[in-house]
């Protein structure tokens, strides 16, 4: 199940040789996990600095590019700080379930890290149902939120939490939809496969009119997901103080606002991985080099991750009954219609393969 | 290894469904549940049922506590606690509560289970080739009537959502 990359095949070898097997599996599955960590760390932090540069560059401001090399460390500082604060809470707040919020966030972005293909060995969890266990794991998510508004005892906080819970569960039907509508193509949940299918032309071209279709509403749906603008009435500034998170400081607050930023990067990592071929190269012009695989997915996620800032810094704030009517009048009848498309084409082999 | 694993499930869902339903706080009753439920989508992981594990967290965690929580959101405030039942009523639980497991447990041992040494995994495709075929061993008519209850339970939800709505419009054709 858990594939070691061939660089860390060393590793794995030392492991099984000096200590017995169960030992050496449960020190494997320990590194893995701190490995993933580190990743989460990274990039999360990494993330909000773009989506600071990028936001400065929209408002034709400079933004952070001070701290380090063009403000590389800025965030790194600013965890620090983060760090450092004092943990503050109300009186009167459930405290178990206030301190339990911010790691069911945490901890489902992490699981939905660990099943998608980074390139064909940086693959920790190649599960046989791989799409539906993100599905699954993104629908736990929002009960952190629901928590977290409610043990604040705070009514913006529980507002911001029950707007949050009833746009979540709208759009997580669009992202099922969507998905499932490419899943008609490959013919397997496994992510590995769905990759593997896309050797005969990414599943965007393989798919045309449907998949494009189906990949503007998994882009909708995914941005109003991770309740990120045009969809951020669950912490609407202007109305709610910062929404379900207005009593956390401090590292719980880093933990909401780390774990929003990797969920954008993991529906555009999804995304990746459906409709444009995960690790593969366009045309597979580097498919001698299996190594840059890591580069071209990183790569195709960013430009992903930078549309959906485009979005952020765009387009305004929606009401929720605009927000609503948009996902069950027009979004599902249209999902619905395209999967019948989808599969008509997939019937008559109207795919195009390269 | 997949011992120990079990092991610790079974302890975590053994302790969480006890608190769940001796707490007196109803949204961490709740949360309890939840972790119970999260405990048997890790058996069905186990034992490879990669499947139905997803479709349990999906269903039950992710959709059935979901909704739970909704409620008690709109109907519970953070201070209120539920009361402890009377005494008589703690009597008659516990005797069915053993009564239940006695039963439970009798079938359990009178019974032989053989140990089947399955290493295959079900795929998504076996599982919905089997629902929709008709031959022997076809689940094609349960899931059908499931259909069927579905689009019952989604018609009452209308017409209770509707509400006055529905009748007014026929009284005042106005």
């Amino acid at each position: 199940m858990i594939k070691a990359l061939s660089i860390t095949k060393g590793i794995h070898d030392w492991l099984y040789s000096s200590m017995s097997e169960n030992m050496a599996y449960l020190v494997e599955m320990i590194l893995i996990a701190l490995v993933y960590l580190a990743i989460f760390a990274i990039a999360g932090l990494f993330l909000v600095l773009i989506e600071r540069r990028v936001a400065a560059w929209f408002q034709l401001r400079i933004g952070p590019n001070r701290v380090g090399f063009q403000g590389l460390l800025q965030t790194m500082a600013d965890a620090l700080k983060l760090l450092s604060k004092e943990l503050t809470g109300t009186e009167k707040a459930d405290k178990f379930l206030y301190n339990l919020a911010p790691y069911f966030v945490i901890i489902t972005s992490l699981m939905a890290l660990a099943v998608i293909p980074f390139t064909q060995d940086f693959h920790a969890f190649d599960i046989n149902i791989g799409i539906l266990f993100l599905i699954a794991i993104s629908s736990i998510g929002v009960i952190g939120i629901l928590l977290g508004g409610w043990s604040s005892n705070n009514k913006f906080a529980l507002i911001g939490a029950m707007r949050s819970g009833v746009q979540t569960i709208s759009y997580e039907l669009s992202v099922g939809l969507s998905l499932l509508t490419m899943i008609l193509i490959t013919g397997t949940l496994q992510l590995s496969e769905i990759v593997e299918v896309q050797k005969n032309g990414w599943l965007i071209v393989q798919g045309h009119i449907p998949a494009i279709i189906a990949f503007m509403i998994f882009m909708i749906a995914g941005t109003a997901e991770t309740n990120r603008a045009p969809f951020d009435m669950a912490e609407a500034e202007s109305e709610l103080g910062a929404g379900f998170h207005t009593e956390y400081s401090g590292m719980k607050f880093a933990y909401f606002f780390l774990a929003e930023f990797i969920n954008m990067f993991i529906i555009a990592a999804i995304a990746t991985t459906v409709f444009f071929g995960a690790w593969l190269s366009p045309f597979g012009i580097t498919e001698s080099i299996p190594i840059l695989g890591v580069f071209w997915f990183l790569a195709k996620a960013m430009i992903l991750v930078f549309l959906m800032m485009w979005f952020r810094w765009t387009f305004p704030r929606l009401r929720v009954d605009q927000l609503l009517t948009l996902e069950w009048k027009y979004l599902l009848p249209l999902n619905l219609m395209n999967i019948v498309l989808m599969a008509l084409i997939v019937w008559q082999n109207l795919t195009i393969q390269l | 290894m997949e011992r120990i694993v079990f092991y610790i499930l079974a302890l975590i869902m053994i302790v969480f469904a006890v608190a769940s339903v001796t707490s007196r706080k109803m949204l961490r009753s709740v949360i309890y549940l939840l972790f119970v439920l999260c405990g048997i989508a890790g058996i069905y992981f186990l034992i490879d049922y990669n499947f139905l594990a997803a479709i349990q967290l999906t269903v039950y965690a992710g959709g059935i506590i979901v909704l739970i929580i909704f409620s008690v959101l709109l109907v519970h405030h953070i201070e209120m606690e539920l009361e402890i039942a009377k005494t008589s009523k703690q009597i008659l639980t516990t005797v069915s509560c053993l009564l239940g497991l006695g039963i439970f447990l009798i079938t359990i041992y009178s019974h032989e289970f053989n140990v089947i040494e399955n290493s295959l995994t079900t795929t998504t495709s076996e599982v919905g080739t089997k629902l929709l075929s008709y031959s022997d061993g076809g689940f094609i008519l349960p899931f059908e009537v499931i259909s069927v209850l579905l689009l019952a339970a989604m018609v009452g939800a209308i017409i209770i959502a509707k509400g006055n709505k529905l009748t007014d419009k026929k009284d005042n054709p106005a």
